[in-house]
């Protein structure tokens, strides 16, 4: 017990004089994970796509290879950095380009390497979810598209993506947690984050634990809200549970508008 | 003076890997027409469908449409598709876009018109089917038969020259049926020319011009349904009517 007290004062003292620090680390983290995250759904997003553009025996030959190529490509850039530590790609990118190049290429902007990094890791396990959110689309609605005379283009951007991305929902705030908390490794390549923050503060004085202590409950309360957040963008992406009765002939009997209770089996019993 | 056909099948066959699905199948639609397409389970006919909606690609043959081959290479589905409506037997409503959006989707997206237009359009045909005041709907709310309506609805604000319906009612209740049913009379009636792949008996006798039955992916007979009905030459018909008959 008294370890405990003894934690939270020691805690107490630490925010005090190095709250603006762990807040920049924060802020950082945030700004990171928030951009690479978006970024990363757009490159998965894009892989998705290429992956699914469906192959017809009755295609042009050239169009059938570089499909298949295009296959290849987006498999091995899945493969490899689904396959490697993100610590080691940013060791890779940010001090090995110059060591390879003799100087000729390398990063300026430390920002600017862990945004690449942390992006294309998140595309890499992205395209997988997007490409599964397609097949999970019902091929009815594909159909249903077709027969309205929708190119596949058309079909894909009106009809199955939004469906696809409502069904992804959970793996892209699943990935985005996982930034949030993995986006530490970065200190590696000297992106000033929030783990960062408390190794420069355990660096300068003795109390690691106290730190670690404040380190874990500030990442808890970002995927927290993260959590929270994006459970409500799931909700209202679900529309409302209720329609309104629109009448147009005010001489029906059923006068007026009301709401209709939704039924049990309307919802599936997931939501709520 | 006889009117030109519309759509033309010769000669369509289609084979899935070894299994061979339609051989040799021959008819020909003029515009008004209503033609029903019957036969047991397997026979063939929703492939017949999705063949002439090119979902599937046929083997052998061709399908005119207007006089032009559009199974040849360089066809764009896409544009013959605008023409040629179909309606499902699972609906395949749209289930990101309320009841409206559905209806409007196609007139703003494929066809390029005003959202103003197309909205009218959709109101317009919406109210056709009796789906009007449930505009804010989403799919997922509506009953079987209601859905089915509103994909009619879908279709025809397409203004398609041919519609075809693949089972339309096959996957509702019995007392949902009707309200589906009643809607493609009204259409078979105000001159729409109509390909039904159904197992609605009184539907196929009462409304089309021309009933067309399959049996093991060949068309077995076909005529005119009082003909039909009432006289059936091959013994494969008398059978799948005596069938029907007894239900």
């Amino acid at each position: 017990m008294e370890r405990v007290l003894a934690l939270g004062q020691d805690m107490a003292l630490l925010w005090t004089r190095y709250a603006p620090l762990y807040l920049s680390g924060v802020v950082n983290t945030l700004l990171l994970a928030v951009t690479a995250t978006v970024l990363g759904c757009l490159i998965g997003l894009a892989c998705g796509l290429l992956n699914t553009i469906p192959i017809h025996p009755q295609d042009r030959l050239p169009r059938r290879v570089l499909l298949r190529l295009l296959r290849a490509v987006i498999r091995i850039y899945v493969e490899v950095f689904r396959g490697t530590p993100m610590v080691l790609q940013a060791v890779f990118l940010y001090y090995g380009l110059p060591y390879f190049t003799n100087n000729a290429m390398r990063f300026d902007n430390v920002w600017a390497a862990a945004l690449l990094v942390v992006s294309i890791n998140t595309g890499a396990y992205m395209a997988e979810s997007v490409r599964g959110g397609i097949l999970s689309v019902d091929p009815g609605q594909t159909e249903g598209a077709k027969a309205i005379g929708m190119s596949h283009v058309q079909t894909m951007v009106n009809v199955i993506l939004p469906q696809a991305l409502r069904n992804i929902m959970p793996q892209i705030g699943n990935n985005f947690i996982i930034n949030v908390k993995d986006t530490s490794v970065m200190f590696i390549i000297g992106f000033t984050e929030f783990f960062a923050a408390h190794r420069y503060i355990t660096g300068v004085n003795p109390m690691y634990f106290p730190s670690a202590a404040i380190e874990m409950l500030g990442y808890l309360c970002m995927t927290l809200a993260a959590s929270a957040l994006l459970r409500l963008a799931e909700r209202r992406m679900d529309g409302e549970s209720s329609y309104e009765l629109v009448q147009a002939d005010a001489l029906t009997m059923t006068a007026g508008t009301y709401r209709r209770r939704p039924r049990p089996q309307d919802e599936g019993g997931a939501l709520t | 003076m006889t009117l030109e056909p519309i759509l033309e099948v010769c000669h369509l066959s289609k084979s899935f890997g070894t299994h061979q699905v339609l051989r040799d199948v021959n008819f020909t639609v003029h515009p008004g027409d209503v033609t029903s397409i019957l036969g047991s389970s397997g026979s063939g006919k929703s492939t017949l469908l999705r063949c002439i909606n090119l979902l599937e690609r046929p083997n052998q043959g061709e399908i005119r449409f207007h006089g032009r081959s559009i199974t040849g290479r360089g066809t764009d589905a896409s544009a013959y598709r605008t023409r040629v409506g179909m309606v499902f037997q699972s609906f395949n409503l749209f289930s990101n876009m309320n009841v409206l959006e559905n209806c409007m989707a196609g007139p703003v997206k494929v066809l390029r018109r005003s959202r103003e237009e197309a909205r009218a359009r959709a109101l317009r045909y919406l109210e056709q089917v009796g789906m009007a005041p449930y505009i804010n709907a989403r799919p997922r709310q509506l009953s079987g038969g209601q859905k089915q309506r509103v994909a009619i609805a879908r279709a025809l604000a397409m203004e398609p020259e041919v519609l075809l319906f693949d089972e339309p009612t096959s996957a509702l209740d019995p007392e949902m049926v009707g309200e589906v049913l009643a809607v493609m009379r009204a259409l078979a009636a105000s001159g729409m020319t109509m390909l039904v792949v159904t197992h609605e008996m009184a539907f196929a006798r009462d409304v089309s011009s021309q009933v067309v039955f399959m049996a093991d992916g060949r068309i077995c007979e076909s005529g005119a349904p009082d003909a039909f009905f009432s006289s059936p030459s091959q013994p494969r018909t008398r059978e799948f009517l005596a069938r029907f008959m007894a239900q």
